[in-house]
């Protein structure tokens, strides 16, 4: 038992003990979903101010839940909460902001339609007269864009954004409304370390000017380095309170999973067979004429992870798109398992055995309103294991893996059959996950694959990953996590400017400095170097 | 557990929407009627007074079923078609010719005329999918504008070619007898057109549930851009949906005029597809409630007929009703608190018997030891001292 030699510790080492004020308290909050899901048991959550507070648990723990109802988006069962000593009610997200809280969603709460700009300035637009000051409004984005160090243009449409450029926006939108408490619903799962660590600069700034935050990540070595103290959550409930100072990473995960979790990947050596991804002299554009993808060839081996670096936004999505068939390429070629992808459509490509592990799950991903179970087989609709050659469904079949899919890839709901929309953030993507990974594919596309799943939930979805290369499949890795492109991938090529700058054929060998500087443009390997991810004899 | 809550709350709601609109008739008529006894006596028990009068909710009912089919499916598949009521009036014309013009025995003769009038209807609804599909042009748009295209073509192409020319209003020359629809009930007449309606909306149901299509359009309805991601082929599947529909109201244009009458005697289309929104919707999408909500209206209209014949209230109330009754259904808050009760005691008393909601252990878990059992750590929680301080 660690417990009691916790407690002393926080009696002994306390942060603040005399000096803190309470910001906030939020106490015996129970959380029943229409569903019947008890997503938060009794749970007591106090945040003093001038503190950047840690909230971890597992999938499904309950940390959205607790977080929206303190944004007055969804109401307790029961339980009481107080800001700055006094009990509130918060019966709407307009309350909370009045009571002088903010929060950036998991889940992006953009209009898609609007640009960037007027996204940050909904519902506080600068008017002129009866008119938006657009002027002002792009000005205003702009200086807080500088100031925290999150770039975004903003006249950009915020459906022709990345998931990073989206997450930033979210960001600054809370960040300029002002809040004195802020939350934070895992803002980093898609972030570099870089942009974590530029953006918890400045929330330090925020934090000795007495703004309380509330911060969620599944990435431990974050919480461990920003964050003052940590509250536990599992399964709905609390597992107490510890200053970051006097618990260590296994420690938090330990009392987070109940078990050790371990974070060190390991694989076998690499055994490579023939290419199954060759993209030769590939070259995208946009519509407005700008190069995303400037002419760029390399090949994925079967029995192979490529890892792909490169700080978001350097043409890894129009890359993905053109490789799954979700967008189009200018010139150049593709192949895919040997089939030139030309002209084809996404059904054909998945038939070829792609599987493709989107970035943003909401929006592409998943069909919120259908069951976890036909989001999981809508991929296999030709198979005839699940549906007759007549095309009636085998229902038996369909709900047998269904269960199947929700054990093997520990998805954590009430019944197969429940809406996807219903799960955890880390959970939707268990489920995404499920679907790409148990069709057998070939080629895998993983963009993001670990975003926002739990520890042990990642260590497992790795080995998973590992395991499918070395079964002889060819994996395509996309990820802000450095950690995990280090760690997984046999070899990487950088992404720079739409280029590739490097190629470093071992992952294993290279540090996160040399990797940092491809990734910024500082260094670039030579036209020979970089062709050797070819693979080809020359003669 | 949770579905028979669902169940419970919803069938209330639907008997509470019913009944609201039953006081609304109340006080209408006890606000404009010298005899408010006699009017709402002949609305709510009217219906139900003689076979025929049954009957009559079951004809009224028919028609809504294939209309209501036909929405929901095209709203089913995330589009805003509003074809059905064209497709429905395209369908009769479709019979129509069949059943003027065609020399065929007795059984065949109708099954080729409704057969003919389902193409015409698929044919109509196309139009909008396709434009959508081509250019992205709004069904919503293309589809109602449509809908007045084909209620002047019918118009024109019976005033002009199938006219009676004895006939001082507008009437279609007489259909071949060999092309009516069979009644099924004595005394009314209810004809075949209702069996082919119940086994249309099972089979939708199916369709819906358990088939690959069914499935791919339920995806795409659902997320359009999923669909396109997994690779379902979601313009096609749009397609084949609207087309479907219109198939749907075109033989139900169909059935309806060979089932209802002997000669064309519309002026203008019949508005079914338009109340097919409203019977699809209080049937809350699924095709299984249609022939209930179908039923419904169907029995506010026979009701608003008898009254407005025998008392001084006119039949208009239906569409006053018919409006209310579409605010009750949209407003999802009803009844949402009860509901919520419900479950959460539900909820409680699970947890209480031991069938804790916690989640199953992971299968990883016990890997490495569960060495900090949580539950001897529920509550107090371990907070730190700071906090009680305060
Ligand atoms: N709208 C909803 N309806 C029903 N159940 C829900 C809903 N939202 C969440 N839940 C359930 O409540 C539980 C807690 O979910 P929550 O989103 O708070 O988890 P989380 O701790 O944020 O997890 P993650 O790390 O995956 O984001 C889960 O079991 C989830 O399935
Ligand atoms: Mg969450």
């Amino acid at each position: 038992m660690h417990l009691p030699c916790f407690i002393q510790k926080i009696r002994a080492g306390g942060v603040n003990v005399n000096q803190a004020v309470e910001a906030l308290r939020m106490e015996n909050i129970t959380k029943v979903y229409p569903n019947g899901v008890i997503a938060n048991k009794s749970v007591t959550f106090v945040v003093n101010q001038g503190e950047i507070h840690a909230l971890s648990g597992e999938n499904g723990a309950g940390k959205s839940t607790l977080m929206k109802i303190l944004f007055g988006e969804e109401q307790p069962t029961s339980g009481t909460i107080f800001a700055n000593g006094q009990k509130v009610n918060i019966s709407s997200p307009t309350e909370a902001i009045r009571l002088g809280i903010g929060m950036v969603h998991q889940h992006f709460m953009l209009v898609p339609s609007l640009t960037v700009a007027e996204n940050m300035m909904l519902g506080i637009e600068p008017r002129k007269g009866l008119k938006i000051d657009r002027k002002r409004a792009e000005k205003e984005v702009r200086e807080i864009s500088h100031k925290y160090n999150l770039p975004i243009e903003p006249n950009e449409r915020v459906e022709d954004l990345t998931v990073g450029q989206k997450q930033k926006v979210e960001i600054l939108k809370a960040l300029l409304r002002g809040a004195k408490i802020l939350i934070l619903d895992e803002p980093t799962a898609v972030l570099t370390p870089q942009e974590t660590r530029e953006l918890f600069a400045e929330l330090k700034t925020l934090r000795s000017n007495g703004y309380t935050i509330i911060f969620i990540s599944h990435k431990l070595n974050e919480v461990k380095e920003f964050c003052d103290r940590i509250t536990i959550i599992r399964r709905g409930q609390t597992m107490g309170v510890y200053p970051l100072s006097d618990i260590s990473e296994q420690e938090i995960s330990k009392l987070m999973v109940g078990r050790d979790v371990i974070l060190k990947i390991s694989k076998n050596k690499i055994l490579p067979g023939a290419p199954a991804i060759k993209v030769r002299n590939l070259k995208i554009l946009e519509e407005s004429g700008r190069v995303r993808i400037n002419n760029i060839s390399f090949t994925v081996r079967e029995g192979e992870i490529l890892g792909v670096a490169g700080v978001e936004g350097n043409g890894q999505a129009q890359l993905v798109k053109a490789l799954t068939g979700l967008g189009p390429y200018h010139s150049g070629s593709i192949e895919l398992c040997g089939t030139d992808i030309r002209k084809k459509s996404v059904s054909d490509i998945r038939k070829l055995s792609v599987a493709h592990i989107p970035e943003d799950r909401m929006t592409i991903g998943i069909a919120p309103r259908l069951s976890v179970t036909e989001n999981t087989v809508i991929d296999k609709t030709d198979n005839i294991r699940f549906f007759t050659r007549l095309g009636l469904s085998k229902s038996s079949e369909i709900r047998e893996y269904g269960k199947k899919m929700v054990r093997d890839y520990h998805i954590l709901c009430k019944t197969p059959d429940v809406s996807v929309e219903s799960l955890s953030g880390g959970n939707i993507q268990k489920t995404v996950l499920a679907r790409e990974l148990s069709g057998g594919p070939k080629v895998i596309i993983a963009d993001q694959p670990t975003r926002g799943v739990d520890v042990g939930a990642t260590e497992f979805i790795r080995r998973q990953l590992i395991a499918m290369r070395d079964a002889g499949n060819s994996i395509f890795l996309i990820t802000s996590d450095l950690n995990e492109v280090l760690g997984l991938s046999d070899g990487i090529i950088v992404l720079f400017e739409g280029e590739i700058t490097a190629y470093l054929p071992d992952a294993s060998n290279v540090t996160e400095e040399e990797l940092g500087q491809y990734m910024l443009g500082i260094k670039r390997q030579s036209p020979e170097q970089i062709s050797e991810v070819l693979h080809e004899q020359k003669d | 557990m949770n579905r028979r809550i669902n169940l419970i709350v919803d069938l209330t709601k639907m008997l509470l929407i019913i009944l609201i609109a039953c006081v609304l008739v109340f006080i209408i008529v006890f606000l404009t009627s010298q005899e408010p006894a006699d009017a709402v006596y002949s609305f709510f028990v009217g219906p139900f007074t003689s076979l025929r009068r049954i009957g009559n909710i079951v004809e009224a009912a028919t028609p809504l079923m294939f209309t209501a089919l036909a929405v929901i499916i095209i709203f089913r598949a995330g589009q805003f078609s509003m074809i059905s009521e064209g497709a429905f009036f395209i369908g009769i014309l479709g019979a129509m010719i069949v059943a003027i013009t065609g020399r065929m025995p007795p059984g065949i003769h109708p099954l080729a005329a409704i057969v003919f009038g389902g193409f015409c209807g698929a044919f109509v609804a196309s139009v909008p999918a396709v434009l959508k599909m081509m250019w992205g042009v709004s069904e919503l748009v293309t589809s109602i504008m449509l809908n007045y295209v084909v209620q002047f073509f019918t118009i024109y192409v019976v005033s002009y070619h199938y006219r009676e020319i004895t006939s001082s209003s507008l009437a279609s020359l007489l259909f071949q007898e060999t092309s009516a629809m069979p009644v099924i009930v004595e005394g009314t007449r209810v004809h075949l057109g209702v069996i082919v309606a119940l086994v249309l909306c099972f089979l939708g149901f199916l369709f819906l549930q358990r088939t690959r299509l069914g499935f791919k359009l339920r995806v795409t309805g659902d997320n359009l851009h999923f669909a396109q991601y997994a690779g379902v082929g979601a313009a096609g599947v749009m397609v084949s949906a609207q087309v479907l529909a219109g198939a749907i109201a075109g033989i139900g244009g169909g059935a309806e005029l060979l089932g209802m009458y002997t000669r064309f005697k519309w002026t203008s289309s019949p508005g079914y597809g338009w109340i097919g929104i409203v019977v699809a919707l209080l049937a809350r999408r699924n095709p299984l409630l249609v022939p209930l909500a179908a039923a419904f209206i169907g029995y506010l209209n026979v009701g608003a007929d008898i009254m407005a014949r025998s008392s001084d209230v006119s039949r208009e109330v239906v569409l006053i009703i018919q409006g209310v009754m579409m605010l009750l259904i949209a407003s999802e808050a009803l009844l949402q608190h009860w509901r919520q009760k419900l479950i959460v005691k539900a909820a409680e008393k699970e947890a209480k018997e031991g069938n804790d909601d916690a989640p199953p252990e992971l299968p990883d878990a016990s890997i490495g030891g569960n060495d900090i059992p949580y539950t001897g750590v529920d509550t107090p929680t371990p907070n730190s001292p700071d906090q009680e301080g305060l």
